[in-house]
């Protein structure tokens, strides 16, 4: 996020945005005030916000949405310092252009990335407002107050709308960073409300919002058909009968990149062979691909097969084989020698697929020297600069949109699909809408990679957690370094908390592309830890929640200029207020139970607590309550829903959800094979979020991670039976 | 194959591919974009609309079975007004993404249009077709419990009126 400082101070540039807010001004009625406000304060030209004639304020989202809610969650913190009439506001998304910065949607990081930036953007355009009231009644700045779209004069009861005071706040000099003072906490008017999302009446009346919706004219359809293995290459096809079917404009093959196809969000443009098929609708292409038969060549494709990979990683874990150390702290082996009480099981989970329920799409105009791309990319950001190399085009000609997405999870941090679509749009010579078929995209995902723990612990005669051990079995493209997402990354907890602590690895082959999988690592890391914590307090005949508080401590925020560090004080509150809510301790029926469990991912500290019912190998799950510590709350209501859905997703992946590939090719193909939870399935879910006032962290995330184990705990509690693999199925368990 | 009826208009289907799912004739030569592709096989329900009144998966329904029938879509759904299940998918904020929410109403409203109060295991078992990634089934079943309510109340309050208005 390198921003350009130096055209804070050159009169050229001031210049310049004094022109286009002239411009504006002349061709929408309204003015771009904050074109000029937020250049100083960022230090970059930017346009958050319009306050139109008419009154109506549009705020513009600048990070993708993909219904993680920042389309109304970003506008709301520019509102509150702004003391917009939340009822006059209007949420746009922001076009993609440089001036945004990091426009992406990953790592639960829009909110915390833009916290500062738009809460002195609405701040700064509040005080140029004031300063034009001021002037315009010849009263002293600090009699005035602002309330919803009014600048106020107490002592003569005058009051006028922003509306009237934009066109003389747009010729003031704007103050300088950190001259305008922001907000405290206990001020907000409309922050920690519940505020319903800005798109939720499109969404209700069904309007074409989507990705899938984009449309230009003398678009055409495509479908593009990849190798069944990962990398194999198309060779030949029997294009001349596919293009002799009705509706078909064109058939061809695209040579595509060789692989393996690392997640590599930044920089790459590469794409798979295969064979692009373009008609006039997208059932055609969809029907051609029946008749379609392509002559693979399989040299370079991936052999990958699931039960390989699983059966090596086991028995890497088994002989105790080392290649590479993680982390280590303290002495673990004489940790290990004195303890009263250790244990050692073996945690795996499969190769899962987003599945968004969106397929992915894109639409492509590459035909001419104007490119545009229509996408509901995470990371629009990364766009322009690869399609300009990809396409051997300067980067100014492309222009990048950016449409809601049905979904994101992180399948939409990668932008094959645009790199394809680019490519066949150039090929066939018009704007191209490439839609790929449910099979493709679960075929063709990068997948969350399987992962394998070997975890031992050790218990002291006093009960503490002294000693942790983790050995992992990471997959691995060059058996070298791990997989995107199938190796660790050094949490607080357990390695700046427990006094000692190691971590190794070794690798397995593993060809199958791999990527960012909401809450990547934590997602199946926390299943793992967090069960074998239970484990460890039942082996010690402790109570879980007993143990679980002793083992995080009291160390207080363990880096305190990090926001995203253990704070074992937000730990503890949130743990307590799971178990309180869940009557933790309470009697039970026979064959039910509950089960808690404790993460911190993105910044956020989530403890949850699963009820559960086991008949057999049939678990009912009745309720799950939720105690969240995400800092400070934007939108009530989006938040709430985030962690509810969080919950449900989590509940839907541990249960059957598995990615099998046998030489190469990915087995399942749409959710017949691969099942997503469905509201017979869903418990109740009960949200108690902790406003501890510490800076906003994302929702998207952190409330994923502690569900699988809170539910495998319960399960235990319930029946005796202790779960270490993901999804359930492979146990014989199902969720009803 | 000859016309159907969308949201109240005539539509011809002269043509195209009988096999064209109803979907893809919606999306792409209708102009109609509410419904939305998400599976092709019936199984996520995110291109609900309705045949006769009657949920159906338009992603599994040839043109060619097609003639004469009434087809609603979210986007005919609402007449003067938004239509209950409408209001209340937005009172609840229930949407995520929102890709499914589409024939998630779909569903629900033709649920309550038979059954006005549906009990949670007949709200379970009127949704169970429609998938929602994002989670938000707590969501979708309160607001269905609140449109229920909303439908209840008007029809006893348009019973009430009818009563009075007639003279005994």
């Amino acid at each position: 996020m390198s921003r350009d400082n130096q055209s804070l101070n050159n009169p050229d540039r001031r210049d310049f945005l004094k022109v286009s807010l002239g411009l504006a001004l002349t061709s929408t009625g309204g003015v771009s005030v904050m074109s000029l406000a937020a250049a100083e304060a960022s230090g970059v030209l930017n346009a958050y916000v319009q306050i139109n004639a008419d009154g109506r304020i549009t705020i513009y989202a600048p990070n993708p949405e993909v219904g993680q809610g920042v389309n109304t969650s970003l506008p709301m913190i520019v509102a509150e310092e702004l003391d917009a009439n939340w009822d006059e506001v209007v949420c746009e998304a922001a076009p993609i252009a440089q001036h945004y910065g990091m426009q992406f949607a990953g790592g639960s990081l829009s909110t915390p990335m833009r916290w500062d930036e738009l809460r002195k953007v609405g701040a700064t355009a509040r005080a140029m407002l004031v300063q034009a009231a001021a002037q315009e009644w010849g009263v002293p700045q600090d009699t005035l107050s602002t309330r919803s779209s009014m600048v106020l004069h107490a002592p003569t009861g005058r009051a006028t709308h922003y509306k009237n005071l934009v066109s003389r706040a747009s010729l003031l000099a704007v103050p300088t960073d950190g001259t305008v003072a922001l907000k405290t906490p206990d001020q907000y008017q409309l922050l920690g409300n519940r505020v319903v999302n800005a798109s939720a009446e499109h969404i209700a009346t069904g309007q074409p919002i989507f990705g899938i919706d984009a449309k230009t004219p003398g678009m055409v359809y495509a479908s593009f058909v990849k190798c069944p293995a990962i990398g194999g290459v198309a060779k030949s096809a029997n294009l001349d009968e596919i293009k002799a079917l009705p509706g078909i404009i064109d058939a061809f093959l695209i040579e595509g990149t060789p692989g393996p196809y690392n997640f590599d969000i930044r920089e790459s443009y590469a794409t798979q062979s295969g064979v692009a098929i373009v008609a006039k609708d997208t059932w055609s292409t969809f029907k051609a691909r029946a008749s379609l038969d392509v002559d693979w060549d399989l040299s370079a494709a991936s052999k990958d097969n699931t039960q390989d990979i699983e059966a090596q990683a086991l028995k890497a874990l088994a002989d105790g084989k080392v290649e590479e150390e993680i982390e280590r702290v303290g002495d673990v082996d004489d940790a290990f020698a004195n303890a009263a009480i250790t244990a050692d099981a073996t945690y795996s989970t499969d190769f899962v697929s987003h599945a968004q329920l969106e397929p992915q799409g894109v639409l492509v105009s590459a035909a001419t020297d104007k490119v545009e791309v229509w996408t509901s990319s995470q990371t629009p950001v990364f766009i322009t600069a690869n399609l300009a190399k990809l396409l051997n085009v300067s980067p100014k000609t492309i222009t990048v949109h950016q449409v809601r997405g049905g979904g994101g999870f992180g399948r939409r941090l990668s932008n094959e699909y645009v790199f394809e679509a680019a490519l066949i749009s150039r090929k066939v010579g018009a704007p191209v809408k490439l839609q790929w078929k449910r099979e493709d995209d679960m075929a063709f995902d990068y997948f969350r990679a399987p992962t394998y723990y070997r975890l031992q612990g050790a218990v002291a005669q006093d009960g503490q957690l002294t000693g942790w051990k983790n050995l992992l079995a990471a997959a691995s493209a060059d058996g070298k370094k791990a997989n995107y997402g199938a190796s660790y990354r050094p949490f607080d907890f357990p390695g700046k908390v427990i006094k000692n602590v190691s971590v190794e690895q070794s690798f397995v082959p593993s060809q199958t592309p791999t990527g960012a999988w909401r809450a990547p690592i934590s997602n199946v890391y926390a299943f793992a830890e967090q069960s074998f914590i239970a484990e460890l307090a039942h082996a010690a005949g402790q109570d879980h929640e007993t143990f679980l508080l002793n083992a995080i401590g009291h160390q207080g925020h363990i880096q305190e200029d990090d926001p995203a560090s253990l704070n074992t004080t937000r730990a503890h509150a949130v743990i307590r207020a799971a178990t309180r809510a869940a009557g933790w301790g309470r009697e039970l029926q026979e064959g039910r139970g509950l089960g808690l469990a404790f993460f911190l991912s993105h910044a956020g500290h989530i403890a949850e607590v699963a009820e559960v019912s086991v008949e057999g190998k049939s678990i009912t799950v009745h309720d799950v309550w939720i105690a969240a510590d995400v800092g400070q709350v934007i939108n009530q209501s989006g938040l709430e829903n985030q962690l509810q859905g969080s919950v449900i997703d989590g509940l839907s992946t541990l249960a059957a959800q598995s990615i099998s590939v046998v030489n190469g090719a990915v087995v399942e193909s749409n959710f017949d094979t691969y099942p997503l939870l469905r509201m017979p399935q869903s418990p109740r879910v009960h949200v108690d979020v902790l406003n501890s006032g510490y800076s906003p962290t994302g929702a998207g995330e952190p409330a994923l991670p502690p569900l699988a184990p809170a539910v495998c705990n319960a399960v235990f509690n319930a029946c005796g039976q202790r779960i270490r693999s993901l999804p359930i199925s492979k146990e014989g368990f199902t969720i009803v | 194959m000859a016309n159907i009826k969308i949201n109240g208009k005539d539509h011809s289907l002269e043509g195209l591919d009988p096999t064209m799912p109803l979907l893809w004739a919606l999306r792409d030569h209708a102009g109609i974009q509410g419904v939305k592709y998400g599976c092709g096989v019936g199984q996520c329900g995110a291109c609900t609309v309705w045949l006769d009144g009657i949920a159906t998966r338009s992603c599994l329904l040839p043109v060619g079975a097609l003639d004469g029938q009434t087809v609603t879509t979210i986007e005919g759904l609402a007449t003067k007004a938004l239509h209950p299940v409408q209001r209340a998918w937005i009172e609840h904020d229930v949407a995520q993404c929102g890709y499914c929410q589409a024939g998630q109403i779909m569903s629900a409203a033709a649920l309550l249009e038979k059954n006005p109060s549906p009990t949670d295991d007949e709200i379970d078992h009127a949704m169970k077709g429609n998938i929602c990634r994002c989670g938000t089934y707590v969501r979708i079943k309160s607001a269905i419990k609140t449109a229920s309510a909303s439908m209840v109340a008007s029809a006893l309050f348009y019973d009430a009126t009818q009563t009075e208005e007639t003279p005994v």
